[in-house]
């Protein structure tokens, strides 16, 4: 006698504290075991991409910021790069480094709160307490850069909008010095953790064929043992004057994906404290007055700069007609704008690729077979945000 | 092929007819072809030993309204092995139907089913082809450039009702967009009138 199979319909979020943000997953059990699962997405979308077609190239900036939040500066990078393209503009060496230095901050920022939350979700309370001390460390660096803790908006087209504050680069020094350390203690209580092991270890394996059919990049792709980081293999800014390593998982499992990321944490570390000595005084943005804004001391004094000020803030500058790619490497994985510009001051079309979106597509894949428990913890792994999976 | 060039040439010689246009812009490999090649043109780049396009990137389409042709549908591929990118892309009318790329790559589910919420395009073949990150029952295809930038409905919780309701957008002040084009060099109504 054949026996009739029930499933159970769970609706796991979308207001969940382990869906990490707001995800309907809507899972097909069976007994303890996840037969299907159907993400629903798209309860963040806020039509970022239609915004950014009425606005300027100088207005798109920001909202950018609120795509992957934990990382706001990556993202503006990657905009950033691609009207810098179009324009043929070049980035002045300082700028170049600051733009790098604040990238691998926004990589930090963006692994504590993964790794920790990760941590979280499988029972270690401590890790997210230590971690997020930290971070309120780095977004103080941000806020002194910017203004503002989560929202920067500080990057430019052809540099940065405001040098360093003074004192700023030595309290990053600072923090370099001490946050090995506090990898290291993340490490102690993670690492070799039983629990932490026996809830990750083994749990979403993505093969390397896998990771490429689902289109994986960034940790997700290295975890499975693919050697693959567009900072180093299509270079861009000045990370091919820094030093630094790419490193690579065996398995592709969840436990992987963490080791990964603890290590990159070192590695940004260290590109940070590369570009503290590496980088030279000088401009921080492009001297075109065309494309940056003259400093509020000369409008009171220059014609000049006061009608530039006047175009610049209203119709902004004007991008000929051009279309590109350009994908920067987010903590996430690759992040890229496609970007068509007509000529006007507004991008025409500006398709915004997220790392996550693809990631997340392969939920069901990943966790068909697995246990309703091992949802948060393969969920945690891919490090979904949705500010930029809805965009 | 790691030289761009000659992944040009390779894939003109190989494609021929099917290959419309190509170019290089911007250190990517763009090439132009029809619709009804599309799958052809993907197997190719995907499994040839001296192109291995193995990774799709991203699909997207672009409205041009006043084209006859009115959208453009792009697909970007990445080369792990060869380190180089390629920009497919082909223009439809509204009616057309693409065929699906889910069979050849998965990823491709969810990029065509985010083209179809925004865009309206139809995918042929494609196993779950509904709405994804608009909401529940929407109506229109927002990325279109004749759809409103402020939309047709509102969300808000009535306390009467105690519940969501939908109402139709209602603002304060209408959205307003400023003619900034520099006059210098001629703004649209005194090209106009001076054309006159």
């Amino acid at each position: 006698m054949v026996k009739e199979k029930k499933t159970l319909n769970l609706n796991f979020g979308p207001q969940h504290p382990a869906a990490h943000g707001v995800l309907r997953l809507i899972l097909e059990l069976d007994g303890e075991v996840v037969e299907h699962a159907d993400p629903h997405i798209g309860l963040l979308h806020r039509g970022t991409e239609k915004l950014i077609e009425n606005k300027t190239y100088l207005q798109a900036l920001p909202y950018f910021d609120r795509l992957d939040y934990v990382a706001p500066m990556n993202q503006e990078h990657a905009f950033a790069l691609a009207v810098e393209k179009i324009l043929n503009i070049e980035v002045p060496i300082r700028a170049q480094f600051i733009r790098v230095m604040f990238c691998e901050i926004g990589r930090i920022l963006s692994h504590i709160l993964n790794i920790t939350t990760q941590a979280l979700d499988v029972g270690a309370l401590t890790p997210s307490l230590w971690g997020f001390e930290e971070r309120e460390i780095l977004m103080t660096f941000y806020e002194r850069v910017s203004g503002s803790r989560l929202h920067a908006n500080y990057f430019r087209t052809g540099g940065v909008h405001q040098d360093l504050p003074r004192g700023l680069s030595e309290d990053i020094a600072k923090f370099c010095q001490n946050f090995p350390k506090v990898i290291n203690d993340l490490e102690t209580l993670l690492t070799d953790n039983r629990i932490f092991k026996q809830r990750n270890v083994d749990i979403g394996i993505v093969s390397k064929q896998d990771a490429l059919d689902y289109s994986f990049s960034g940790v997700m792709l290295r975890g499975s043992g693919i050697p693959w980081d567009l900072r180093k293999s299509q270079s861009y800014e000045c990370y091919d004057q820094l030093d630094f390593k790419i490193p690579v998982g065996k398995n592709g499992d969840c436990y992987d994906r963490y080791l990964c990321r603890i290590e990159e944490m070192k590695e940004s570390v260290n590109i940070i404290n590369q570009c503290l000595v590496k980088m030279p005084s000088g401009p921080i943005k492009s001297l075109d007055g065309k494309i940056s804004p003259p400093p509020k001391k000369e409008l009171k004094e220059s014609m000049e700069a006061l009608i530039h000020h006047f175009k610049l803030f209203t119709e902004g500058y004007r991008v000929k007609k051009d279309e590109i790619y350009v994908a920067v490497e987010a903590p996430k994985g690759e992040f890229g704008v496609y970007l068509i510009s007509d000529g006007s001051s507004k991008p025409y079309k500006c398709k915004i690729r997220a790392p996550g979106f693809s990631h997340l597509q392969a939920m069901d894949y990943l966790i068909k077979g697995h246990m309703l428990a091992d949802v948060p913890a393969v969920l945690g792994s891919m490090d979904v945000v949705f500010g930029e999976i809805d965009r | 092929m790691k030289n761009l060039n000659d992944l040009e040439k390779k894939i003109n010689s190989e494609l021929t007819t099917k290959v419309k246009s190509t170019k290089i812009n911007h250190n990517h490999i763009c090439i132009n072809i029809e619709n009804e090649n599309l799958l052809e043109v993907v197997l190719f780049l995907k499994n040839n030993n001296q192109t291995r396009f193995k990774q799709l990137i991203d699909i997207t389409a672009v409205d041009y309204p006043q084209n006859e042709r009115r959208f453009k549908l792009v697909y970007l591929f990445l080369s792990h092995e060869f380190n180089s990118r390629i920009i497919i892309d082909f223009f439809i009318n509204e009616n057309e139907i693409v065929t699906s790329l889910t069979s050849v790559f998965p990823s491709s589910n969810w990029m065509e089913r985010e083209v179809f919420d925004m865009y309206g395009i139809k995918f042929k073949d494609h196993p779950n082809l509904r709405r994804i990150l608009t909401d529940y029952g929407f109506i229109g295809h927002p990325l279109r450039k004749d759809f409103p930038l402020t939309g047709h409905n509102e969300v808000r919780y009535s306390e009467d009702d105690k519940k969501v309701i939908y109402e139709p957008v209602k603002l304060e002040q209408n959205y307003r967009n400023f003619d900034y084009e520099s006059p210098w060099e001629g703004t649209e109504y005194i090209k106009k009138q001076t054309k006159k």
